[in-house]
């Protein structure tokens, strides 16, 4: 870049702190989470059971009051290799982030496999979580370092979909 | 319902790095050209619609504010539009609506992003409270649907590559395209690096600076005027963290294309329908959008691809102007699809024009692929 051109801009990093209030569905997940529990939340409703949980259920508007103790087992729904590295993200590529489906939740959520050469992983691969040691443990999913393949069948994603009973 | 036609479109140079302008320059930029092709002065416009992505991509707050002066909205009803990356397209629905209430006669609508004064892949993964700081983008959040899109129809990886390669050869026949590729083919594609599995680096959309603006007006108004008359329009949307939902094939989708078509009484919009311009941000909609918004069958959309169904003078031409492929400002990318689709059935597209269109489609998608806008317009009103 030549000298004249540098005068046109400057750069100014920005950066942004929020204070986030959880609310009263994350927060009683979230305690559970603490303590190594991963609780979802059914719709009372349609019973569609959400992990981790928003407070509501979007297909039917109402409240999910139901709480729904979970296995830290699961599948992979599907999953990337992510190659390059993201701007003020700490993670050094590349890693594998996979949208976790764990056994009778009906959304899934995005964690991190670790644990076997990525060349290997599979749609529908079952795996469990690998959690940091107990006095590390706080209001974050970040408690599980990653999840693992695990020695069972793969699973048929296509019978995952969440069909009202 | 009032009918209202699209009787200017104005766009930018789309660049990596637009520093010969400011945000206010380039949204100018835009308008200059859209109230030119359109022959209307600045009396006749009576609000002003402006759509942008995030305000984190710039770092600027409620630039609607700041850009007053620049889009001509001092003294004027002005309205902002936010809905992701289906901006572009939901801002152009919005401004035909005020025209189709009768309670404005002639609209300017602009949307931009300078994503050259921020960094978008930043903006866009941001770390989430209690969560794992793992997300990557917008690519990293759509491979996996990508991934389960492959794997659910057993479709063959040059698949991507194809498009890749047609939508570049296509922008070289537009000049204000940001990639001009010459010779791209799919071994280049395919030799460029991995970013996101299975996404490559020429798989994906650029980053761009742009601006894309419409003056939209009422019909009887139009007077001898070219117009792109708006035979159908329609925004949906669908929850990201809903129990059911397909993010392969999203019900929003398939619920907004049916409500354009039959507004437009179309009911086969593979024949119907001449050319389309739809968001592709990354190489695998373009078959993931053939099945969801109906011109063939589950499963069948990289077929079509394969077959060049979709190049430009295939049996259904997709993404003429080189697409979001080859130019990516993210909150006018969809108003450059909906202003491609009017420049088409005005007969001025140009180098990229598809013989005789006759009806277009312009399409939008954005968010988690949950937001959605299309609108089909037509060189007639009958």
């Amino acid at each position: 870049m030549s000298e004249e051109e540098k005068k046109d801009y400057a750069e100014s990093p920005i950066n942004l702190e929020y204070h986030y209030t959880a609310g009263s569905a994350t927060t009683r997940f979230l305690n559970q989470v603490k303590e190594g529990k991963i609780v979802g939340q059914s719709c009372p409703k349609c019973s569609a059971v959400y992990v981790p949980p928003r407070g509501s259920c979007p297909r039917c508007g109402v409240a999910t009051n139901i709480e729904v103790p979970l296995t830290d087992k699961g599948c992979i729904e599907s999953f990337t290799i992510v190659h390059i590295p993201i701007p003020g993200n700490p993670i050094v590529p590349p890693y594998v982030c996979a949208m976790i489906r764990l056994d009778g939740a009906n959304i899934s959520f995005l964690h991190l496999i670790q644990g076997i050469d990525v060349e290997e992983i599979r749609i529908g691969m079952r795996i469990q979580a690998v959690w940091k040691p107990k006095d590390e443990w706080t209001h974050s999913l970040e408690n599980i370092k990653w999840f693992t393949p695990i020695d069972e069948p793969d699973v048929d994603v296509a019978t995952l979909r969440f069909q009202e009973s | 319902m009032i009918q209202a036609g699209v009787i200017g479109v104005g766009q930018t140079k789309y660049d990596a790095k637009r520093r010969d302008v400011s945000m206010g320059g380039l949204v100018r930029e835009a308008i200059d050209n859209a109230m030119l092709a359109a022959n209307v002065e600045w009396d006749a416009i009576d609000a002003v619609i402006l759509g942008k992505a995030p305000d984190m991509f710039e770092g600027v707050v409620m630039p609607e504010l700041c850009l007053a002066d620049a889009v001509g909205a001092v003294g004027k009803p002005v309205l902002r539009v936010h809905t992701a990356g289906s901006v572009g397209g939901s801002t152009g629905v919005i401004a035909a609506t005020h025209v189709c209430s009768g309670q404005f006669k002639t609209v300017l609508t602009v949307t931009f992003e300078k994503q050259s004064e921020s960094n978008a892949t930043w903006a866009l993964s941001p770390r989430y409270p209690y969560s794992p700081h793992i997300n990557a983008g917008a690519g990293g959040y759509f491979a996996p649907f990508i991934r389960e899109y492959i794997r659910r129809y057993d479709a063959p990886e040059h698949i991507g590559w194809k498009v890749a390669v047609k939508d570049r050869l296509n922008a070289l026949k537009n000049p204000l395209a940001h990639l001009h590729i010459p010779g791209i083919d799919e071994k280049m594609v395919s030799d460029t690096p991995m970013l996101w599995e299975p996404l490559r680096y020429l798989e994906s959309c650029p980053s761009s600076d742009g601006a894309c603006a419409m003056v939209i007006t009422s019909k009887d108004l139009v007077g001898s005027r070219d117009v792109a008359w708006i035979k159908g329009m329609a925004v949906r949307s669908e929850g990201t963290l809903s129990a059911g939902r397909d993010e392969v094939n999203p019900q929003a989708g398939i619920d907004c294309a049916k409500d354009i078509y039959d507004q437009a009484g179309i009911t086969n919009p593979y024949k119907e329908i001449d050319c389309a311009e739809i968001y592709v941000p990354f190489s695998w909609y373009e078959p993931m959008w053939l099945e969801n918004l109906g011109f063939c069958n589950l499963g069948e959309g990289w077929k079509l691809t394969d077959k060049d169904a979709t190049a430009i003078d295939g049996e259904m031409p997709f993404n003429m102007s080189g697409g979001v492929m080859s130019s990516n400002p993210i909150g006018a990318s969809g108003m450059i699809r909906f202003g491609e689709a009017a420049l088409q059935v005005m007969g001025k597209a140009n180098d990229h024009q598809v013989e005789d269109a006759k009806v277009a489609m312009g399409h939008a998608y954005g968010g988690a692929a949950q937001f959605f806008a299309m609108w089909i317009v037509s060189s007639s009103l009958d």
